[in-house]
């Protein structure tokens, strides 16, 4: 407790002892700045991904088609059997048959927008929304194949898993870097440290000779090192914020590659990464330390 | 208070030192002598364990050496005062700040031992190089600032290897006035030196026992000194 009082603290006199320390110094700064830079943006995609996932996964899982295909003279009376059947059905919010011109609406990106579908076999759909319960899809199948011999459920479930799959799989992928760059920084850090204290041998020979403990020479190292990797993730993050700020807003036409930033008190998540960075180099430096004062008599 | 009991001290199979038997008690003031190589440094470092020795026992202010911790060894060298050969710095701190060094890493108030420290410097002739970088030092003046370093926290034990080397006559008789003075205080005293005129001068101040490195083993001086 007291030492982590004295590293919060400081000791300008315990700071003084341990020399200047260079290139490590830069090192530092500019690893943790770095690593803080890249996190932002692994922070961003993984947050946008979990956002993708949680939408696709709702808004395809609240809906269902089903396409009625008969003979013409079949099809009114099928499509009004298939909607009392839906109506009768635990966990449907709405059913509705689409009208002519939603169903040309539909194929007007492939026909054109003249296309004359009294003339032509197009199947009926019936836009079905599930309420919070859901269907019983297998059910419905089995007791539409006995009623309504012309009507086939589709549910999305075939379309909808990879899809959804994908973007969890995004949000993972983006932790998982998240904690890749967390090790790939400590590990830089901790070489800086080693750096620092196998050049400072001799100051920390002659400290311990004239009586310092090791927590009070160990201190002297992390502090610097914690807040060294403290200033340089803030950088590193303040800049990856700006980077992220500056991509286009979400929008339709931009489809996923637009909603890469954050959103809400998405934005909050990057006040973590300097701490989280020092709170590394105080570990790792705090083990590069104990290990080197260990070797020392 | 440093007690050495049937210690020997091997290394890369060779054994340096065997069979060392010595009480060190408050008051005591030994000079210790031998040819270069014979195993002062070896034995010095022992005292104050920064060395473990390879069979036998070191006792310190009661406390078997091997059983201390690091936190405890660092207390423990506290209440020591040690004057190394090469004179070890920190050669970033100016000359003041090296010898207030063990006062620094004690938690001791800086200010309130002003005083002592310039009394200190200026008993070592170093007043006026208070603010030096120890690499602008001479080898006399490191020497001195080594010893200054090694008293400031009044220890009960001065251990000190060639703390004259480098000075002249009348500074190593000063320096040697300072640690007659801390002996008589009742703290103990162990010099390492080659020196036998500096011994002889300081056995006309002070009842010193002398002790040589000979054959790895210690052994009181005859009447050659």
């Amino acid at each position: 407790m007291n030492a982590i009082l004295r590293l919060v603290m400081g000791d300008a006199q315990a700071d003084r002892v341990v020399p200047p320390t260079g290139f490590t110094a830069r090192l530092t700064l500019f690893a943790s700045g770095a690593m803080a830079f890249l996190t932002v943006f692994a922070l961003a995609l993984s947050l946008a991904s979990g956002r993708l996932a949680d939408r696709w996964a709702e808004e395809l899982a609240r809906s269902a088609t089903l396409r009625i295909s008969a003979p013409a003279d079949q099809m009114a009376a099928q499509t009004e059997a298939a909607l009392t059947v839906l109506r009768q059905t635990p966990g449907i919010a709405t059913a509705r048959a689409l009208s002519n011109e939603e169903q040309a609406a539909l194929l007007a990106p492939w026909f054109g927008p003249d296309l004359p579908l009294d003339q032509l076999p197009i199947p009926q759909l019936i836009e079905i929304i599930e309420d919070e319960n859901g269907f019983d899809a297998q059910g419905l199948r089995h007791r539409l194949t006995a009623e309504v011999p012309g009507a086939t459920l589709d549910d999305h479930t075939r379309w909808r898993k990879p899809l959804v799959d994908a973007a969890h799989s995004l949000r993972r992928l983006g932790w998982i870097s998240i904690l890749l760059i967390g090790g790939a920084m400590a590990a830089m850090i901790t070489l800086a440290a080693q750096a620092a204290l196998a050049a400072n041998r001799q100051v920390i020979e002659v400290l311990r000779l004239v009586g310092a403990r090791d927590t009070y020479i160990a201190l002297a190292f992390v502090r610097r090192f914690t807040i060294r990797a403290f200033l340089g993730a803030a950088v590193g993050a303040g800049l990856g914020v700006l980077g992220v700020a500056l991509l286009p807003a979400a929008s339709d036409e931009g489809g996923f590659l637009t909603g890469l930033g954050f959103q809400g008190v998405g934005w909050l998540w990057p006040a973590f990464i300097p701490p989280l960075g020092g709170l590394v180099a105080l570990l790792a430096t705090g083990a590069a330390a104990q290990r080197t004062l260990r070797g020392l008599s | 208070m440093i007690e050495l009991d049937q210690v020997a001290y091997s290394y890369g199979g060779g054994e340096l030192l065997s069979d060392v038997s010595i009480r060190l008690t408050p008051g005591s003031f030994h000079f210790l002598t031998g040819p270069s190589g014979a195993g002062k440094t070896t034995f010095l470092k022992l005292c104050y364990g920064e060395l473990r020795a390879t069979s036998g026992q070191v006792r310190a202010f009661e406390t078997d050496m091997r059983d201390l911790d690091r936190d405890q060894m660092a207390m423990l060298r506290r209440r020591m005062g040690v004057v190394h050969q090469d004179c070890r710095f920190l050669d970033h701190l100016p000359l003041a700040d090296n010898v207030a060094l063990p006062l620094t890493v004690s938690g001791r108030d800086l200010a309130q031992e002003q005083a002592n420290l310039t009394e200190l410097l200026s008993w070592v002739g170093l007043s006026n190089r208070a603010s030096a970088l120890p690499p602008e030092l001479s080898g006399g003046e490191r020497q001195r600032a080594a010893l200054a370093r090694a008293v400031i926290m009044s220890p009960d034990v001065v251990l000190a290897d060639e703390p004259t080397g480098n000075v002249d006559w009348e500074m190593s008789q000063r320096l040697m006035q300072l640690l007659i003075e801390l002996n008589r205080m009742g703290k103990a005293v162990l010099i390492a030196t080659h020196d036998l005129g500096l011994i002889r001068a300081a056995k006309s101040q002070v009842q010193a026992r002398v002790l040589r490195i000979s054959n790895r083993r210690l052994q009181l001086a005859g009447a050659d000194l």
